[in-house]
């Protein structure tokens, strides 16, 4: 195990903030914080239905800007994956999430937070495909593409 | 006294947009200070094979899970919010429909995708501010892929 890179305060206090946003959204305006939801919701465009969808987006975009100004070293460059690569996996996981009706944020936070057997269900799913994938880039190409 | 349903006043839907910005804001904040934006410790969770496994991220699904989990129960018990949300007319309950094949293929390929990249959307929407080139790639791909369902699986959905 790396304890060096284990952060498990740092990481269980953004958990409870991303917990936090979603009861936000959902007493507030009764929806889901799924991202890919949201924003796919967005795909393609439809009037109506897409006010708050922008302004969610607008805020996870502001907090983007933010960090890269103030701390840069917690955001993604993808020091590990080439540009082919990331792009790939963009179509993959757009794709895969509308298909599947939900990411990380909607079947692994909010589905789990409510007891849903579906997101339980695409939880494992899209951990155990995740973990494979990861693991055999790590044993065929030594953990970067 | 009016009749109008509050979600049909200009101000109610105002506040809808602020608080959907404001969660928006809060959501982005918790991904940075969790660590889900840095590909190096998302792939340090998915990659098993490394000898040098990083557990930190099942922390981020406990601390989300264990804050949303009670606060929803919370709402539910609430004599006025379980009736409906502060600024909606209804709370908009995913459908139970049982597991099916969409939903295992489409989680699949979700992995496949998470797995290749060490990204998943959220996280991959906010590096991608940075303006960092993979990242807007990764986010432009992200934008296209939800079109290409819209246009083959998802038509009429």
């Amino acid at each position: 195990m790396a304890w060096s890179a284990f952060t498990p305060f740092s990481a269980a206090a953004g958990g409870a903030l991303i917990g936090l946003a979603a009861t936000i959204l959902w007493l507030g305006l009764g929806r889901i914080a799924g991202i890919s939801g949201i924003v796919g919701g967005l795909v393609p465009w439809k009037s109506g239905d897409v006010a708050w969808r922008v302004a969610f987006l607008a805020g996870l975009l502001v907090v983007g800007v933010g960090a890269a100004l103030l701390w840069p070293e917690t955001l993604a460059t993808s020091s590990l994956r080439g540009p082919g690569v990331m792009l790939l996996a963009g179509v993959v996981v757009g794709f895969g999430t509308r298909l599947g009706n939900g990411c990380t944020a909607g079947h692994g936070v909010c589905g789990l937070s409510r007891g849903s057997p579906r997101s339980l269900v695409a939880t494992l799913t899209f951990m155990a495909a995740g973990i494979a994938t990861a693991s055999l880039v790590r044993v065929f190409f030594g953990g970067a593409l | 006294m009016t009749t109008s349903t509050p979600t049909s006043e200009p101000a109610v839907r105002r506040a809808s947009v602020v608080v959907a910005a404001l969660a928006g804001a809060v959501f982005g904040l918790g991904l940075v200070l969790s660590g889900m934006t840095q590909q190096e410790k998302v792939l340090g969770f998915l990659d098993v094979a490394s000898g040098e496994w990083d557990p930190s991220l099942a922390f981020v699904m406990v601390g989300a899970i264990g804050v949303h989990g009670l606060l929803r129960r919370v709402i539910a018990a609430h004599p006025r919010w379980s009736r409906r949300p502060l600024f909606a007319e209804t709370y908009q309950e995913p459908a139970k429909t049982p597991v099916d094949r969409r939903l295992v293929v489409g989680a699949a390929i979700f992995g496949v995708g998470w797995g290749l990249a060490g990204v998943c959307p959220g996280p991959a929407l906010v590096s991608s501010s940075s303006l960092a080139p993979t990242l807007v790639l990764f986010a432009v791909g992200l934008l296209a892929g939800f079109g290409v369902y819209a246009a083959t699986l998802g038509r009429g959905r």
